[in-house]
């Protein structure tokens, strides 16, 4: 069965065309992540599916149910906020229940999920503070027990990491994907980074400008990504682009080549200087300029490589991607 | 905190100013509330002398106590001057959350209209105002002053709340929402928590001059039960006589009440806002 299905989705504001006629579906117990560039529409995506905001046009169905017209509390979902938006009136336990007292669940049942949620993510010391009294990392831990206790047929999260800091973030996410399994549950994630994207996700959406680039799993994406966009929006550092006129080729065509499969050698047909190099330890990223291109490799391992050094890239044929004027991907 | 803003120097000006500005402002109260506790000679001779063994009297409030109902003006003031406040502050913030919080047709305009009456004042329409409480026959009764009141402070009312109100997270309110909160909860349990201190200020800058009003009370409920503080005083100015004892005694007494809600006020005023509910 799928969790969600939205079909021929439109959303404007005004004269503002904010999503333009989204299909997605979202199996049972999949992980799926809409990721794009600020802007792009994920959270009002993320929004009317919670019921937030109206669909202008178009169908929003939650386990096959039409709920274009259904308050969000009434939708089975449950949603994490960036901001955590804990009640701060409210103690963790009340803020934990205080969704299931308005469903009119009875005190056994809320005492048993509420303790349940609280054990999963070591909230048990700090039941009976408020939210003032807790660090940004418990607050978000408080706001994903707020979620589960609901036992929802999805769980939206939007940019739940991004207050946090990066070793917190990184922690945070392991525990996402650790309660994704756990629970079993459909789940829905926005965010910017692709790195969150890539890591959590089953199937991965890009947007831009309100349209959908691309669905596809990580590793799908990554490999075989439609258009320019898409390449360079998923992988760290992003993907090279040069016009394919620097090898001799149609200077209509851009060749895009990832900065993991360019290497160091004597006879490259890349030519360029180095400007800068990051010693990373076990990788060493070195940004170049070829011609009026700026480039970056990523080398595994540590190399001695300077700035102001002209080095020479090879790269297999078979790992580069092309794409026309317009961005489309071509062959 | 900044080492360079604990330059005693800086802490001793900034301190200088603040009592100056202190000593100016409280000047008059104090002057009024000596000269309420001497006798009448003792307030011409020497107005600026502390009442000794020998001018202190009581006379003025002795004469405030025997003369008129000054209890009832006194309760008919806090009466109106506490629901007046209290329908400012609560519809005032309600067409406030109205204002910020939904997207509707004509909320742009709504908001201007709301906030003209700050820049019209309410007196102008004194004539019609007392025609329409003559129709309703709602002269003399403190509904009249409460209504008119109400009607007074809530354009800066909703002006300022509307501000306060769209700093309020969105993501508590839709936290709510997905929760199951009805609007009437999100708003009264969520919101109106968070904008404590902008109430707070509403709530100071209309309590004063609620107080003090002397023209509607005069126009719309000088009736003997009906009578606030303010007009209650005057019956001791006369065109020849007045008597200073009673007045000053009388405005003594009336600085109380003024000086208890403003403490409970400004305690909301300086408290922060509730941390902790979004970074």
């Amino acid at each position: 069965m799928t969790a969600l299905t939205l079909t021929n989705v439109n959303k404007s504001f005004g004269t503002v065309e904010v999503l333009r006629d989204i299909n997605i579906e979202v199996e049972d117990g999949e992980f799926v992540v809409f990721v794009g560039p600020s802007g792009c529409g994920k959270s009002t995506l993320l929004r009317v599916i919670a019921g937030l905001e109206d669909v202008t046009s178009g169908e929003v169905r939650i386990g096959g149910e039409l709920m274009n017209l259904t308050p969000p509390s009434k939708r089975g979902i449950a949603m994490v906020f960036q901001s955590y938006a804990l009640y701060p009136h409210l103690n963790v336990r009340k803020n934990m229940s205080l969704a299931l007292k308005q469903e009119g669940q009875s005190k056994q049942v809320i005492e048993e999920r509420v303790t349940k949620a609280s054990r999963m993510l070591n909230l048990e010391p700090y039941i009976d503070r408020y939210p003032s009294e807790l660090s940004g990392g418990q607050r978000q831990r408080v706001a994903i027990g707020r979620a589960i206790v609901r036992e929802p047929k999805l769980f939206l999260f939007d940019e739940p990491l991004s207050n946090l800091d990066a070793a917190l973030r990184m922690n945070t996410r392991i525990e996402i994907a650790n309660l994704h399994q756990q629970l079993d549950a459909s789940m829905i994630y926005v965010t910017h980074d692709q790195t969150e994207a890539m890591t959590l996700a089953d199937k991965i959406v890009v947007l831009r400008d309100g349209r959908v680039e691309q669905v596809g799993s990580p590793m799908e994406l990554y490999n075989n990504p439609a258009n320019q966009f898409v390449a360079g929006f998923l992988g760290a550092p992003s993907m090279n682009f040069f016009p394919a006129s620097v090898i001799g080729d149609s200077a209509d065509t851009t060749l895009g080549i990832r900065p993991e499969d360019l290497y160091l050698t004597d006879e490259g047909p890349l030519t360029a200087n180095v400007t800068h190099v990051e010693h990373l330890g076990g990788d060493t990223n070195v940004i170049a300029m070829m011609q009026d291109h700026q480039i970056t490799a990523r080398l595994f391992g540590q190399h001695q490589v300077n700035a102001g050094q002209a080095v020479q890239f090879g790269y297999a044929q078979d790992r580069t991607y092309r794409f026309d004027q317009l961005g489309a991907r071509l062959g | 905190m900044n080492k360079a803003r604990q330059n005693p120097l800086n802490t001793a000006a900034m301190h200088g100013a603040l009592i100056l500005y202190t000593l100016i402002a409280l000047f008059p109260v104090f002057v009024i509330i000596i000269n309420s506790f001497k006798t009448r000679r003792a307030i011409f001779r020497e107005p600026l002398a502390l009442p000794d063994a020998e001018s202190f009297s009581l006379i003025g409030y002795q004469t405030v106590m025997k003369q008129g109902d000054f209890f009832l003006y006194f309760q008919n003031s806090l009466i109106v001057t506490v629901v007046s406040l209290a329908f400012v502050l609560l519809f005032g913030a309600m067409a406030a959350f109205a204002l910020s919080e939904y997207r509707f047709k004509g909320n742009m305009i709504m908001g201007l209209y709301l906030a003209l009456g700050i820049m019209i004042p309410i007196r102008i329409g004194t004539v019609a105002i007392l025609e329409m409480m003559v129709a309703t026959g709602l002269v003399n009764t403190l509904w009249a002053l409460i209504l008119v009141y109400t009607a007074q402070g809530l354009p800066l009312a909703v002006f300022i709340l509307s501000e306060f109100m769209r700093q309020v997270s969105d993501d508590l309110k839709n936290a709510g929402r997905v929760d199951g909160l009805s609007e009437y909860t999100i708003f009264f349990r969520l919101v109106l928590p968070l904008v404590r201190p902008a109430m707070a200020t509403v709530a100071v800058f209309n309590m004063i001059p609620i107080w003090n009003d002397l023209w509607f009370p005069l126009i719309l409920a000088p009736a003997e039960e009906t009578k606030t503080l303010t007009l209650g005083s005057q019956v001791f100015i006369g065109q020849f006589v007045t008597d200073w004892n009673a007045v000053l005694s009388a405005l003594s007494m009336a600085i109380l009440p003024v000086l208890v809600l403003y403490v409970i006020f400004s305690r909301q005023l300086i408290r922060g806002i509730t941390s902790g509910a979004v970074k």
